[in-house]
């Protein structure tokens, strides 16, 4: 579905990304991990055209991505990027119409189906009890549920999250993956999650990229690419890596190491 | 649902309209000549019909010729300054934007002061011309230092707006400072807004870009809801965000030099109006605009009858009665923080 090949990108002087290729194909979820600085975000960024790689290019069913229009874009692909900031707040029910955007024409306003598409989004996303309420008085996890509303609004072919899971509790973070893994399970949804938290990602994702200085250090499930050699090369401190009991996926743990006696 | 729909825009438009009129109706009947206001009315309605009758031929002067045309220019200015100020608002995702926050004001006021000084004040032409110019300019060169990479940043737009703005106004306490004393009831009342300069033939001038560029905004209203939440919220909907921001920049800036050249700075009406319509409408530019046009016409209206009438015969700067009333009012909404939430 989207094949990246040799991409490089630089803000300025230094690269951010160098020579990444990789392939994503239909119905996958797919995590990006790697530590502070090492190019999720930017990786995302390039994938719908936000940024425009200098070297590489990226094709998204074939095509290209730098010969797509930008609503074109939006109607394939649905982003969910962190909390973006609200000067006049409009409601959840206008959020969640707003994904309905890259199919409106001249005319500015929805039709009925647009409306019929939003009110299902958000029966998905459990947000149609509060429609009405302004976005700014809602609380963190039910923000996320309307954004993933929007961009199931959308309709769109892949959902790119960028860190979706900070700022809430476990509680809400497990609501949350839940919702996404069934839209990649039932909708066959192509899911491309950057994520700070590599146990979450181990144990949702299919397959997973961990990046290094804008590099791709590992690709592969996340037994492949969650070791403890891995993880300690990548993030230059110790870890120690053992089985979920529950689920049976790599898991990392934390430890203090060489501290004095009290 | 209380959505957006042209069913309520249409009619939130056909209300605010007939309250435009009631406006310019009592606008047309009060002034320092005493007509009564059921004989004005039929002047008005008599010549629309193209008739001649009532009244005589001074009242069919005052009213057609000095009192309708002042109101329907003070419209014009009042619905251009609040389109302006919502559009800079979004742009720059800044609640105190407004339609003087990236200097054009300041540009026109120098052109107005140089055409002043030289002399230029007392053809019909030469002060709107000179400060337009003046507007254009700051526009130009606002814009070259705001654009980088081809790519307008907002941040950097305001900032540039804004330092060449106190630039022009250091330039014009120097004009101030070295002009003589008739000159310098000519600048302040320039400076605090008038109407008293502008002619009938102003509308004209003004009516072009004001019409075009509430137009243009228009059609870009539903996008300017999207750019609310951030340059890249809107990209990831599909919209062509440079083109937005260009179009939107250029529209509102020449709606404001427009309006500034025939009237001088006229302040609050596009910070306040906005907010306002706001509060009571909701954030949805696809209503905004038309609403905020509407009020603010008619706001306009109401205040420079008062201007005029007020301390009649003495005429008031327009300005001087929407800042008194636009500035307490402002401050009541910022205590409240029902709009402005994020200040």
């Amino acid at each position: 579905m989207i094949e990246v090949h040799s991409v490089s990108f630089r803000y300025h002087e230094d690269w951010v990304l160098q020579d990444a290729s990789f392939r994503v194909e239909k119905g996958e979820f797919v995590g990006v991990i790697g530590p502070n600085g090492s190019g999720k975000t930017t990786l995302l960024k390039i994938l719908y055209r936000l940024l425009s790689p200098q070297k590489g290019e990226i094709l998204f069913e074939l095509v290209p991505i730098k010969k797509m229009g930008r609503t074109d874009i939006a109607k394939r692909i649905a982003v969910v990027a962190q909390e973006t900031h609200l000067l006049f707040p409009f409601s959840v029910f206008e959020t969640v119409l707003m994904g309905r955007s890259p199919y409106l024409g001249p005319l500015m306003f929805e039709s009925e189906k647009d409306l019929e598409i939003s009110k299902k989004a958000m029966e998905w996303t459990n947000v149609l009890s509060f429609s009405e309420r302004p976005m700014d008085e809602l609380s963190g996890g039910e923000r996320k549920r309307v954004f993933i509303a929007r961009a199931l609004a959308q309709e769109p072919e892949v959902i790119l999250l960028d860190e979706p899971t900070t700022n809430l509790d476990i509680h809400h973070q497990m609501d949350f993956l839940d919702l996404i893994l069934t839209l990649n399970r039932e909708r066959g949804l192509t899911i491309v999650m950057a994520s700070h938290d590599m146990n979450i990602a181990s144990e949702f994702c299919d397959r997973l990229i961990l990046l290094q200085e804008g590099k791709i250090y590992k690709m592969g499930t996340p037994e492949e690419v969650i070791t403890k050699e891995n993880i300690e090369k990548v993030y230059g401190c110790e870890v120690w890596v053992d089985q979920n009991p529950f689920s049976g996926m790599p898991r990392i743990n934390l430890f203090k190491k060489g501290v004095p006696e009290r | 649902m209380k959505l957006v729909t042209p069913k309520k825009v249409l009619t939130v438009s056909i209300l605010l309209g007939i309250l435009l009129i009631l406006v310019m109706l009592v606008s047309i009947t009060m002034g320092s000549v005493k007509v009564p206001p059921m004989r004005s009315i039929r002047i008005l309605f008599q010549s629309i019909l193209g008739l001649k009758g009532a009244g005589s031929e001074t009242e069919r002067t005052i009213i057609l010729s000095l009192r309708l045309p002042r109101a329907i220019l003070a419209g014009f200015v009042g619905a251009g300054l609040s389109v302006a100020g919502a559009t800079f608002q979004a742009l720059l995702r800044n609640p105190l934007a407004d339609p003087y926050i990236l200097g054009v004001s300041s540009g026109a006021a120098v052109g107005a002061i140089i055409a002043i000084l030289l002399g230029l004040s007392t053809s019909s032409l030469g002060l709107p011309l000179a400060s337009f110019l003046g507007a254009l300019l700051t526009i130009l060169v606002v814009f070259y230092f705001g654009r980088q990479d081809r790519k307008i940043h907002p941040n950097t737009l305001l900032l540039a707006g804004v330092i060449i703005g106190s630039f022009l106004s250091a330039l014009i306490m120097f004009f101030i400072s070295v002009s003589q004393k008739e000159e310098l009831h000519t600048i302040i009342f320039w400076l605090m807004g008038d109407f008293s300069f502008s002619s009938g033939r102003a509308i004209l001038v003004i009516f072009p870009y004001v019409l075009l560029g509430v137009i243009l905004l228009y059609l870009r209203s539903r996008h300017l809801n999207l750019i609310l939440s951030g340059e890249e919220n809107a990209i990831q909907l599909g919209v062509d965000v440079e083109r937005l921001k260009l179009v939107s920049y250029l529209s509102a800036s020449l709606i404001t030099a427009a309006s500034v050249s025939v009237c001088g700075l006229i302040g609050f009406v596009g910070l306040i109006i906005p907010h306002s319509v706001r509060l009571i409408f909701g954030p949805d530019h696809r209503l905004l605009i038309p609403s905020a046009a509407l009020v603010g016409a008619s706001f306009l209206i109401a205040s420079d009858t008062f201007a005029r009438t007020i301390l009649a015969p003495t005429e008031l700067p327009v300005g001087v009665i929407t800042a008194a009333f636009g500035g307490p009012f402002f401050i009541y909404l910022l205590k409240t923080r029902k709009v402005i939430k994020t200040l």
